[in-house]
């Protein structure tokens, strides 16, 4: 066991939060089509209230800090913020999408000691990146951006997002940030609306798409290995809690609100009105949350898939129970190894047999 | 045998965690725990206070350990961190403002 998995199970055992997401705002100068985010002001934390929030953070053990937005550096007081972070110890992560980073913001980020930078770029081509950012000229920002970022010496991930509008293009952007010498994600979730609009899900990449990714030794490296058939899952897969969200993970969006994690909506409390530590502790959701094992999972722990399957149980909270399955991962599954999730197998079953008892006007 | 000065670094993150100290440079990722005297000298890594009279306050008078031993060990230690650059080592007292980080 690596050093970094055994802190991650001393964080589990004693109930540290060892990692928090900080949305700093939600104010954003790109207009992403996929975004989940309202993008107007309704009150954020002061830099204040923020300081006050990761003082608090560092009493409760956090030591991975992800700050992110809306655009972080819409916020003026951004770097007031990431100092204090840095001093109070925090491993910084920042998600950006790098627009208004010169070279002064990129040598500030190395000063403070930031760990990565995580910048989000959609395709090489100007022409699909700009429309999806509705914002002229952000490709070649957010690439000027990582450059600067680079030159620097600090550690940067280039995240491609992959939907719709730009399925096909993530051969380009992985090109591209090998040329760049910085690291690349690729993730094809997108989420509804935090508002409950689920108009956005129309972007998710069909699932032949998803298979052509899952299937290319490029993106996953061993496909065989990547996409094997689920072992049958042992005691210790159905006694396993589903992800950290909620267990040694939290997210703060910037009206002080506490979700178990920053895709999982479930009101748990509200640092303006509560300390974080006893929201932490005793919030009736949170703990709900670390109740459930992945035998009380009554659709997905008679699934094959179970002990394999990157079931998001924030996902499956905004489908209507964290409990249930999460749609888009059976979907996952099921396209990485040809095996139809429980799920899956319950609905084609619901729809091929008709209800047992027809009753049908008769024809008079 | 010159006297050492040391520091914190300002590229590090770090924690207590189930009484240890978590340590990780910004600059390699590398990873750290550090048991209880490992942490005291940490704690006390000011760029002003001497090796010496960290150790003798802060590891012997703590931890009764002698002086010797001590001495040695922490040595050990400091090399090995200031080599990942997680402690900053000097034979002059310096002042730590421009690394923002705290003890923690």
């Amino acid at each position: 066991m690596s050093l970094m998995q055994e802190m991650n199970e001393r964080a589990l055992e004693l109930g540290v939060p060892l990692g928090v997401h900080l949305d700093v705002t939600y104010r954003c100068n790109e207009r992403c089509v996929h975004c989940y985010l309202d993008h107007d002001d309704h009150g954020e934390m002061t830099t204040g209230e923020i300081k006050d929030i990761l003082q608090q953070l560092a009493e409760a053990g956090t030591f991975f800090l992800t700050l992110s937005g809306g655009e972080v550096l819409m916020r003026r007081d951004f770097f007031e913020i990431l100092e204090y972070a840095r001093r109070l110890a925090f491993n910084v992560r920042i998600k950006t999408n790098g627009v208004m980073i010169r070279k002064s913001e990129a040598r500030r980020m190395r000063d403070l000691g930031v760990e990565q930078v995580q910048v989000s770029v959609y395709s090489r081509r100007p022409e699909i990146h700009d429309a999806i950012t509705k914002l002229p000229g952000s490709l070649k920002r957010s690439i000027e951006a990582i450059r600067l970022l680079k030159s620097q010496g600090l550690k940067v991930a280039i995240a491609n997002v992959l939907m719709t509008v730009n399925m096909g293009e993530h051969a380009g952007v992985q090109a591209l940030a090998k040329e760049l010498g910085v690291t690349y994600t690729l993730d094809p979730t997108i989420t509804p609306k935090i508002d409950g609009d689920t108009s956005i899900l129309n972007l998710r990449i069909p699932g032949s798409e998803l298979k052509a990714v899952f299937h290319n030794k490029d993106l996953v490296g061993n496909v065989e290995e990547f996409c094997a058939p689920p072992p049958r899952p042992g005691e210790d897969v159905m006694e396993g809690y589903p992800c950290s969200a909620g267990h040694t993970a939290a997210y703060i969006t910037p009206y002080g609100d506490v979700f178990p994690c920053v895709q999982f909506p479930l009101p748990s409390g509200n640092v303006r009105r509560q300390k974080f530590i006893d929201i932490w502790r005793n919030s009736p959701e949170l703990n709900e949350v670390r109740s459930i094992r992945a035998k009380d999972l009554p659709v997905c722990s008679t699934c094959s898939h179970v002990g394999t399957c990157t079931r998001c149980p924030g996902l499956a909270y905004m489908e209507g129970s964290m409990r249930g399955p999460s749609t888009a991962d059976c979907e996952k599954s099921f396209q990485r190894t040809g095996i139809l999730s429980a799920n899956m197998l319950r609905q084609a079953h619901a729809h091929t047999h008709g209800p047992l008892i027809q009753i049908q006007p008769l024809a008079v | 045998m010159s006297e050492k000065y040391i520091g914190r670094s300002s590229q590090i993150a770090a924690r207590v965690l189930g009484g240890e100290m978590m340590v990780m440079s910004s600059v390699d990722s590398t990873f750290f725990t550090l048991n209880e005297v490992a942490t005291a000298i940490w704690q006390a890594a000011d760029g002003r206070t001497p090796l010496t009279e960290i150790v003798v306050r802060n590891v012997c008078d703590e931890f009764e350990v002698d002086l010797e031993t001590a001495r040695r060990d922490a040595e050990q230690f400091v090399s090995e961190l200031s080599h990942h650059g997680i402690l900053l080592v000097s034979d002059h007292p310096f002042d730590m403002s421009a690394g923002p980080v705290e003890a923690a």
